[in-house]
């Protein structure tokens, strides 16, 4: 039984890097830049939720519907200023700026509502699922992040293979300079990916800070580099690869844990992804580009 | 101009780096005690040419001298923003009121106090850094740090410097291995122990689990020391579980161990920013076992939106119950909550404590604000294992000459809310 309620654990705490990892992997497939202020995007997400329930006191899906609104003009606002005028500039210049965004993002927080440690109240009042007598329980944050996560998912993946929008992202991302002489607008194409990867991230950061409930201004970057490992590990650049990484990097987070060892289970997490990138360098499934001369 | 912003940026970007994760912004958090108006100008012109003196580690000595002779300069370190901001923030405001007293009384061997505290956000790097700027200031003693990890990184620099240093807070064995350090709460294996005996004599539990901190010297300093002991009391340890500091936020599988081994006790040794998610967590999966903490469990009920009804039944091991009857603690917590709006915690009271030894071992040793930092630093080290202090945290307090206190220990549940003596 206690197999079954890591397992579960492990689902959960994936479907949030699954979520988180879209953000990256969307906006790396697009605009070929890793956005390393992703995770930051999270922690400001789940401040303005905060605020909205505990100072303002509006209910709970008004303050996610804030936050995801917030966030995603947070995400276009910093595409626009930080990272369009490099459009043209070395990756590393790009990779560089986006650092310094997510450290401009933590001390402004820190800055805004200060250092102390906020105890977010869950926005989640599903009831708990009792199974076998009570041995097992799934508590309803983590029904609420899974069913999430699969929503996201689907929803996500209809958006690109079925709008015209999709459609003009997967042209940018295949080619930017024929996409742009096919007639598709780039830079919007781009700052639509940014919208919609900042959206998400509000909604990951509640589900997050939801299930585990404690908010500062560093809260998004440890969140945020596992989402981006469990990119990686998934491939980056593809959303179901994104999925997959991001429940497996979980599961076996929870799984080190519970069986190996608690202080190792972050060491775990990052030997099996070097593991995988040695045998696949582009991750599971990741598609390898060949060079086009 | 984007050239300019980017090469900002960039050199933002290494300093971060370079200070490595959890650091803050530019915190500033200093409070000035200047006492006497002739004193007070020496404290403004030796905080201006702190900024520009900070790397000037020999050249504080002669600043100390230069600005000395007036009043003895106390200074303060500990973390007042940050994840430990309580504990900083409640030492700094008791030691003000310490001193407060003591300068109204006429100060110590006729001479007034200066005080000035400095953050350190909890991180042992801007802790040396706050360290050097107060020598700049012209600090003769230490009163600090706060937490532990950054006080061991101090401590060092104290004892190059032979300034005598003494802790409210700070309970690990590393901090006091030099001589010129003492403490004013328990040590760790003091309080680990403690802690399996208070359980074991009380009956409150046969099976305990405990869960810590494995990146932190505190912690696991503590659970080393608990799980020797719990043995020896014929407690059983069925789950030894651990954490670090960076996968501080998901507590499921420890608590999942501890529930499915039976332990009936989880024994908590780490800060309260992390006990209230382990709280929170236990109660989301209807694990309901007691919970025990030792002093970094304390602050808990201030947590903003924390739910206190969670803490319900927690116990914790402390010198200090802020509705303890005696007439020092009123006296103490009244004028604590007429400053600051809110009821102390046990840091504030190590830390008046703390100022009233410095003040008893001051006029034992007979020192005079004109002596030079590492004389002053070995009279009062050697005056500290002859004094005897009534204090908030404990009657009768002494000291070893190792700079371990010996005093009672106490342990308070937290009912209805509040911290109440048990």
């Amino acid at each position: 039984m206690n197999f079954l309620t890591y397992l579960i654990n492990g689902i959960s705490l994936g479907s949030v890097y699954a979520i988180i990892a879209l953000g990256y992997t969307m906006v790396y497939g697009i605009a070929k830049m890793l956005n390393f202020a992703h995770g930051d995007v999270i922690m400001i997400g789940c401040y303005v939720v905060f605020l909205a329930m505990s100072r303002s006191g509006l209910p709970a899906l008004p303050s996610v519907a804030l936050a995801v609104v917030a966030c995603t003009l947070l995400g276009i606002t910093v595409e626009k200023i930080a990272y369009k005028p490099l459009r043209r500039a070395t990756p590393l210049a790009v990779l560089i700026t986006a650092i310094g965004v997510s450290y401009f993002l933590q001390n402004m927080a820190l800055l805004l509502f200060g250092a102390d440690t906020k105890s977010f109240s869950p926005v989640v009042n599903v009831p708990a699922l009792k199974l076998a007598d009570g041995a097992l329980t799934i508590s309803g944050t983590t029904i609420v992040t899974v069913a999430a996560c699969i929503v996201i998912m689907i929803g996500l993946s209809l958006f690109v293979k079925r709008t015209k929008a999709g459609q003009a992202m997967l042209a940018v991302s295949e080619d930017k300079d024929a996409a742009q002489l096919m007639g598709v607008n780039v830079n919007a194409t781009i700052s639509l990916t940014f919208a919609i990867g900042s959206g998400l991230a509000a909604i990951a950061g509640v589900l997050f800070c939801s299930a585990y409930p404690t908010l500062t201004p560093y809260t998004g970057s440890m969140p945020g580099i596992k989402a981006f490992t469990a990119a990686v590990f998934g491939g980056i650049g593809s959303i179901p690869g994104a999925l997959i990484g991001g429940i497996l990097l979980g599961v076996i987070e929870i799984f080190g844990r519970a069986y190996i060892s608690s202080q190792l289970s972050d060491a775990i997490v990052f030997a099996v992804l070097i593991v995988v990138l040695l045998v696949k360098p582009t991750g599971l499934l990741g598609r390898q580009v060949h060079e086009k001369v | 101009m984007k050239k300019a912003l980017s090469v900002v940026l960039t050199a933002a970007m290494a300093v971060s780096l370079a200070a490595c994760g959890n650091d803050g912004g530019n915190a500033a958090g200093t409070t000035d005690a200047a006492a006497g108006g002739a004193a007070a100008e020496s404290t403004e012109s030796g905080a201006a040419d702190a900024g520009n003196a900070a790397e000037a580690d020999n050249g504080a000595d002669a600043g100390s001298g230069a600005a000395a002779g007036e009043a003895f300069k106390i200074g303060g370190i500990g973390p007042i923003t940050g994840d430990a901001a309580l504990y900083g923030t409640a030492v700094m405001n008791a030691a003000q009121i310490a001193v407060d007293e003591i300068n109204a009384a006429g100060g110590i061997n006729g001479y007034p106090i200066e005080f000035k505290f400095e953050d350190d956000q909890h991180d042992a790097e801007k802790s040396v850094n706050a360290y050097n700027s107060l020598k700049d200031w012209g600090m003769q003693v230490l009163m600090g740090t706060v937490t532990t990890t950054p006080c061991v990184a101090v401590a060092d620099m104290t004892a190059a410097d032979g300034m005598f240093q003494l802790t409210p807070s700070a309970s690990s064995t590393d901090v006091i291995a030099n001589d010129n350090v003492f403490q004013i709460c328990f040590t760790d294996p003091n309080q680990g122990a403690k802690s399996a005996q208070y359980i074991a004599e009380n009956g409150l539990a046969e099976k305990v689990a405990v869960i810590y901190n494995s990146s932190d010297v505190y912690s696991s300093g503590i659970e080393e020391t608990f799980i020797a002991e719990a043995e020896a009391q014929g407690l059983t340890v069925v789950a030894d579980e651990a954490f670090t500091n960076d996968s501080k936020t998901d507590f499921s599988t420890q608590l999942q161990a501890a529930q499915s081994a039976g332990a009936d006790l989880v024994f908590l040794p780490f800060y309260y920013t992390e006990a209230s998610t382990v709280l929170k967590q236990a109660d989301g999966m209807g694990y309901d076992p007691i919970f025990f903490g030792v002093d970094g469990m304390d602050g808990i009920l201030g947590v903003e939106n924390f739910d206190t009804s969670l803490a319900e039944g927690v116990m914790l091991l402390t010198p200090f119950a802020a509705d303890a009857d005696d007439e020092a603690t009123q006296a103490f917590v009244a004028k604590y909550e007429a400053a600051y709006g809110s009821t102390p915690i046990q840091f504030a009271a190590d830390a008046y404590d703390a100022i009233y030894a410095i003040k008893l071992a001051m006029e034992t040793a007979g020192v005079t604000p004109d002596m030079s930092v590492s004389d002053m630093g070995s009279a009062l080290s050697e005056a500290m294992p002859n004094i005897t202090l009534d204090g908030l945290t404990g009657e009768g307090m002494s000291w070893e000459a190792t700079g371990e206190v010996s005093k009672a220990p106490m342990a308070v549940v937290i009912k209805d809310g509040a911290y109440t003596a048990m």
